[in-house]
């Protein structure tokens, strides 16, 4: 039996895995890296002299479908949150591929602990308004977790893995998903996504109390949890213009308190004006 | 455009022909079995129990030949554990047990020991054993996956496709232009017959694995690992 060196091994295993695209436009440049389903490539267009990356399956089979699903929904849905696909198709082994933008940057489980508070409930509230189209579009995601978020080096919010989401009409329901984020009790409605997004809030911490109380509520048993995406993100946009979430009723101090630090100068104008009349009153009696 | 098969259905697991009742069947997938794990379990004797050349390779016949008479592949399930990681914990149990170079007649034959030996003594420093043993792995099913490729190059008379992957992916990698002009065929040529041959290739390596796997789930975890970004 041939016995193969440590580098003609090497050399062998990027042949047989490297994706024959003889019969594309396209070609191999580097290995982007690996996800779920195969591996992603960095690829030359060669018609149109730009980098793509080019997602493929890593073994044709069952994969297959779901890549070409991944392909058809990101088709669809025309957003600045979702990366555009460029192009489908079948390499000659049947293994499935596409291409689509290359984007860059950094996973939002990576990147969370040098985000303020500020920036990590404004990249939530763009996940929610990404999901919320996908949503009127009759598409669920049912895969959201902070790795599947990516955060561009200008500030851009990308939703990615597409491959387990489920079309409106589509037969295929149950269980999917990551374990720790897909709900537990799988409705086939938005309120999956909601509880996919509440644990993936909870996964940012620290949260303000409001915060929390807007992540427990969205991965809430279903009937007390937010009925779809728009009113969690509403909650939490609440939240960020210094208003009451729903998620957490608040008693007469506490919206006391939130008045006087949503409107401090008015409150300090009213302040000063009091205790000015209190010392006229004090040392005149009037 | 012809689609290959993603699980090739030519060749049945060799698990499943070692736990056989037919003796030539265990005959057979015994043979498939140890030519695909004796380099690994020899490095692992050598690097992780210290055990010497000689001795490694007299236990590593031993290991196989209790394998047999101790039925231990009927014990392995490939729903808890990959058959390499089994194997590695059968060894390490063995080991423990006092396996002893008996001196009886061992299974098999034609283990070029001293070559592997001399892999090990080349092999970069700071390798575990556990991973030196998926290395060994890894060779041996491309090695009998190219074995296989040969063999349908030669029944279907294209040697010639096979003598390209040869002197490209295991030579030095020249030129296509280059490629062509040592054996006398266009540009073209060297591309299509070139991406034929790792096709093949692919096919032959998945064929392999189908080989040494019990399901198609167990097939899966395997070609990712063998066949995955790494």
């Amino acid at each position: 039996m041939t016995v193969l060196s440590d580098s003609a091994l090497s050399r062998l295993r990027e042949a047989v895995t490297e994706p024959d695209l003889s019969g594309t436009r396209y070609r191999v440049v580097s290995v982007a890296g690996r996800g779920g389903m195969g591996i992603v490539y960095v690829a030359e267009d060669t018609t149109l002299s730009r980098k793509v990356a080019l997602k493929v399956v890593d073994l044709a089979g069952p994969l297959d479908d779901r890549l070409r699903r991944e392909a058809a929904v990101l088709a669809r849905l025309e957003h600045p949150g979702i990366v555009p696909v460029y192009d489908a198709g079948t390499l000659p082994d049947g293994r499935a591929w596409y291409a689509m933008k290359l984007v860059q940057g950094e996973r939002l489980d990576h990147a969370v602990e040098r985000l303020t508070e500020g920036e990590r409930l404004r990249i939530f509230l763009r996940i929610c308004e990404t999901v919320a189209f996908a949503h009127a579009h009759g598409v669920l995601h049912r895969d959201l977790k902070p790795q599947n978020v990516m955060i561009g080096p200008f500030g851009e919010v990308l939703v990615l893995d597409w491959g387990l989401a489920r079309l409106a009409g589509d037969a295929r329901g149950g269980r999917v998903g990551t374990e720790g984020f897909a709900a537990p009790e799988p409705l086939d409605d938005a309120r999956d996504d909601v509880y996919s997004l509440g644990m993936l809030l909870a996964a940012m911490p620290p949260l303000p109390r409001e915060i929390a109380a807007v992540a427990q509520k969205a991965a809430a048993p279903a009937a007390r949890r937010y009925a779809s995406v728009a009113e969690l993100g509403a909650d939490v946009r609440r939240f960020l213009e210094g208003d009451a979430v729903s998620a957490l009723p608040e008693g007469p101090l506490r919206r006391a308190g939130r008045f006087l630090s949503r409107h401090r100068v008015a409150a300090g104008i009213v302040a000063a004006y009091s205790i000015g009349r209190a010392m006229i009153f004090f040392f005149t009696g009037r | 455009m012809m689609l290959v098969r993603a699980f090739p259905t030519t060749r049945h697991s060799a698990i499943e022909a070692a736990r056989s009742g037919d003796g030539i069947e265990r005959a057979r997938g015994l043979q498939t079995l140890s030519e695909a794990y004796w380099r690994p379990v020899y490095a692992y004797l050598r690097l992780h129990w210290r055990r010497s050349h000689e001795e490694a390779a007299d236990l590593t016949q031993e290991f196989f030949a209790e394998l047999i008479e101790k039925d231990l592949l009927a014990r392995f399930d490939a729903s808890r554990a990959r058959l390499r990681t089994w194997l590695r914990v059968c060894i390490d149990g063995l080991v423990q047990n006092g396996l002893r170079r008996s001196g009886r007649q061992k299974h098999g034959g034609g283990f070029d020991f001293e070559s592997a030996e001399q892999e090990l003594e080349n092999a970069p420093g700071g390798e575990s054993p556990e991973a030196r043993f998926e290395k060994e792995w890894a060779r041996a099913v491309f090695g009998m996956g190219l074995r296989h490729l040969r063999e349908k190059c030669a029944a279907e008379g294209k040697l010639a496709h096979f003598a390209l992957l040869e002197d490209y992916d295991l030579g030095d990698r020249a030129s296509y232009a280059e490629l062509a002009r040592r054996h006398g065929i266009a540009v073209t040529d060297v591309t299509n017959r070139l991406a034929w041959a790792r096709r093949s290739l692919r096919e032959a390596v998945l064929d392999v694995l189908r080989e040494l796997t019990c399901s198609e789930e167990e097939l899966r975890s395997e070609a990712r690992a063998l066949l995955g970004a790494w």
